[in-house]
């Protein structure tokens, strides 16, 4: 479990962060969504560790990062898998290397065993025939799928993901959410996944943290989204014409 | 006040880059790719104009001997004082600015744009050690090319010097074994070495500090350039001042 008390953050004179207060839950998947420019990415960097921050405390099972000594954090940081916005594949790596690669980095394991746990998440992934393809031969959504094989190649207590289906095709960006959800659930891994993809919210969003202007505007699940009355919700929920129909379907069949 | 932030900037990566060292395992992977890519790759480039700027330092000197009393041996030992301790050393040195260090800068800037540094520093590993050392390493490789661009240099003048009819191989070879100074050799080793860490380290710093997207890369490799080339050019003004002033 993952919780934030009173997270403040600033670049200059720009205060993004005011004052975020939240949790995030073991084995499921938490969603932080909001328009760009909301403090998403922001926030998901202070969580990662990637940004200082002023004000406010951040800790993982009880630990606060800010009280852990450089070994402590780097031992945390190894528990930690990312997928990020563009994937971040080495691309002078083949895939399997790619996926190897926390492997070598963190484990005294033999070549042979790294190759066996590699065969075991790129199958996980349905990517089996990829070992030996460069990241500059695979489509985007295989990427994305390589991406979730490297963070969680070395069973992770934590994974983070910035916008995973962003530049993804509807049924690809589906299959990618369903995945981080299965692992997700499977591995019992504390996952948070920063989006603003409303399909993605309505397929995974077991928690969801809504921010608007740096504050956290409200918290709840797929479930409860959809009878908020926070009229900063709606108007993010509801903003397309899709979304306005299915509200009015939903109103309709709880009358 | 930018500049100032620069160089603090620059040493506290100098610093980090010794810090928490990357598994061996995998730094001497990286040592030998680096190796691959920025001294076996150059060796080409490095020969073809060694033996050639040494054929016209050749060329020059003799053209430009008219006064009968100057001995004939002097073609050769101005061309193997010019290649020895300048032409080798840093006319190579800026050229390799261009080459190695733009490819540094294009290849670290690259990966900080598509966020793969960020990856490296998600997993808790020293990304500037992981990125630099093996460069460092693999430059301290440099005086290897240095060494062969001096021998192509001198072979150059030669060449042109006999093929082209402005002296006999005799006097060219008398003249390159005239009046040797073993200083000279330790004073274009001593900044080459100086060199090879600015190679390595001010297009890495340019490359892992950049902001931006892919056009902000191609300037930095502009930028990288023209302060190696900088650095190199006082650096060498400032070794030549206290080792041979």
């Amino acid at each position: 479990m993952i919780e934030v008390k009173d997270l403040h953050k600033s670049f200059g004179d720009a205060h993004i962060l005011k004052g975020i207060t939240t949790s995030f839950e073991k084995g499921k998947t938490n969603l932080i969504i909001g328009q760009s420019g909301s403090g998403k990415t922001v926030f998901l960097k202070c969580l990662l560790g990637l940004f200082d921050y002023e004000k406010g405390t951040i800790s993982y099972d009880g630990k606060i990062i800010s009280d852990l000594s450089p070994d402590a954090k780097r031992d945390l940081r190894a528990k930690i898998g990312m997928v990020f916005q563009g994937s971040a594949l080495f691309d002078s790596m083949t895939i399997a290397e790619n996926v190897m690669f926390p492997l070598r980095m963190f484990t005294k394991q033999s070549f042979s065993e790294m190759e066996d746990r590699v065969n075991v998440v790129l199958n996980r992934v349905n990517l089996p025939d990829a070992h030996k393809k460069m990241p500059s031969e695979a489509s985007g959504g295989m990427q994305k799928r390589v991406a979730i094989a490297r963070a969680i190649v070395n069973n992770p207590k934590y994974l983070f993901c910035d916008e995973p289906n962003s530049g993804l095709d509807p049924k690809t960006a589906i299959v990618i959410d369903n995945l981080i959800q299965e692992i997700t659930n499977e591995f019992s891994i504390t996952t948070v996944i920063n989006s603003h993809d409303m399909n993605s919210v309505m397929e995974i969003g077991e928690k969801i943290v809504f921010l608007k202007n740096g504050f956290k505007e409200w918290e709840g699940s797929k479930e409860t989204i959809f009878r908020t009355d926070n009229k900063a919700v709606t108007d993010f929920v509801y903003s397309s014409e899709l979304f306005k129909k299915v509200r009015r379907m939903y109103q309709e069949e709880n009358q | 006040m930018k500049y100032l932030h620069n160089i603090g900037t620059y040493f506290i990566m100098i610093k980090d880059m010794f810090r928490k060292p990357t598994k061996w395992s995998v730094m001497k992977t990286l040592i030998l790719k680096d190796i691959d890519d920025l001294i076996i790759n150059s060796l080409g480039i490095v020969a073809f104009i060694s033996f050639f700027v040494g054929g016209v330092v050749a060329i020059q000197t003799s053209l430009n001997i008219s006064n009968p009393l100057i001995p004939k041996y002097l073609v050769g030992f101005a061309t193997r004082q010019s290649i020895i301790l300048e032409f080798a050393p840093t006319f190579i040195s800026i050229i390799m600015a261009g080459k190695v260090g733009s490819f540094i800068t294009s290849s670290i800037g690259t990966m900080r744009v598509t966020e793969q540094i960020d990856a490296l520093e998600v997993m808790g590993i020293n990304a500037i050690n992981y990125l630099v050392f093996p460069k460092f390493i693999a430059l301290t490789l440099y005086p290897f090319i240095i060494s062969i661009a001096m021998f192509l240099g001198i072979v150059g003048g030669l060449a042109a010097c006999v093929y082209g009819g402005y002296g006999t191989m005799e006097n060219y070879i008398d003249g390159v074994q005239n009046d040797f100074i073993p200083f000279h050799m330790t004073y274009a080793f001593i900044k080459t070495m100086v060199f090879a860490f600015i190679l390595a380290t001010i297009p890495s710093f340019y490359g892992y500090f950049m902001k931006g997207g892919a056009l902000e890369v191609g300037k930095a490799s502009t930028t990288s350039f023209v302060w190696t080339s900088v650095v190199i050019i006082l650096v060498n003004y400032l070794i030549t001042s206290l080792l041979l002033g």
